[in-house]
């Protein structure tokens, strides 16, 4: 199991808005592919997934607030 | 003069080869015919766009074309008398730092206006470049595996400021300003175009450019 960790995006970026989820629950995604995109205040920015899987658990919906550290999805590896 | 779709398809193939490592960081400089950007603070949960910063009436829309885009930022709008700068830079060889990233561009604009004789400034709190209470330039990106898109856009021409009437721009009750206003006379763009590459050049270290 790979927990997709939202990064530090920068000095002082303290919180982004989940903005878009690329795939939903249960879905197949391939390494680097685009999985979750973000919004802070002028800049969106693409979280890619880290690996080949199966996504068993999307933490936070469109519209939430996140913090760096924080863990967004898992995947499942296969 | 560059059609907004146009740049932004070539931008995303420049994207796609510096992604797959066939292409170094690649700045693209130029002015656009008339179009409103909605970037996605413009938009709802999701990605369906939120209308209410556009106040212009449909039919003073006809010449202007609207997208909804996936940079940051909120509304904005692009037309002739203004510089456009998209950088598309992969950030993996420069510093993993969206905050640095949009600052730098801030500062090539400053020093840009400063080379023109304009002294211009940041705002605590606020995106852009202001010459006080007035902006002269925005800015709105998208990052994808630490690879930039979309940009900056500069305000050099009284001409066309007056399209900004027809938005709210960035979403606030801003009054936008631009170079000319503020030196009282003719400004040549080309002349200004080669400023902003000296300075982008300067500020993120590039090696050379290519026009």
């Amino acid at each position: 199991m790979i927990k997709v960790v939202l990064p530090e995006l920068g000095e002082g970026i303290e919180k982004a808005t989940l903005s878009y989820w690329y795939f939903k629950e249960g879905d197949q995604v391939a390494e680097k592919d685009d999985l979750v995109e973000l919004t802070t205040d002028k800049a969106t920015f693409n979280l890619p997934s880290p690996c080949k899987g199966r996504i068993s658990e999307i933490m936070y919906r469109e519209g939430d607030s996140v913090k760096p550290g924080q863990i967004l999805a898992v995947i499942e590896e296969n | 003069m560059v059609d907004f779709d146009l740049a932004l398809a070539k931008q995303k193939e420049i994207f796609s080869a510096i992604k797959s490592g066939l292409l170094e960081s690649t700045l693209i400089i130029c002015q656009h015919y008339p179009v409103i950007t909605l970037g996605r603070q413009a938009c709802l949960s999701g990605r369906q766009a939120k209308p209410e910063n556009i106040l212009a009436k449909p039919d003073q829309l006809r010449d202007i074309k609207v997208r909804q885009i996936e940079r940051g930022g909120d509304v904005t709008y692009h037309g002739p008398g203004q510089i456009t700068c998209y950088p598309i830079f992969n950030l993996n060889y420069f510093k993993k730092d969206i905050h640095w990233y949009l600052r730098a561009l801030e500062q090539a604009v400053i020093d840009c206006l400063s080379g023109l004789g304009i002294t211009s400034q940041r705002r605590p709190g606020l995106s852009g470049v202001w010459i006080g209470t007035r902006k002269i330039a925005s800015l709105g990106v998208s990052i994808k595996n630490w690879i930039t898109f979309h940009g900056i856009s500069l305000n050099i021409k009284r001409a066309d400021l007056a399209n900004f009437k027809l938005i709210r721009p960035c979403g606030l009750d801003v009054e936008m300003t631009c170079a000319e206003a503020h030196l009282g006379n003719f400004i040549e763009l080309e002349g200004v175009k080669s400023l902003l590459l000296e300075e982008f050049k300067r500020v993120f270290l590039l090696k050379e450019a290519i026009r």
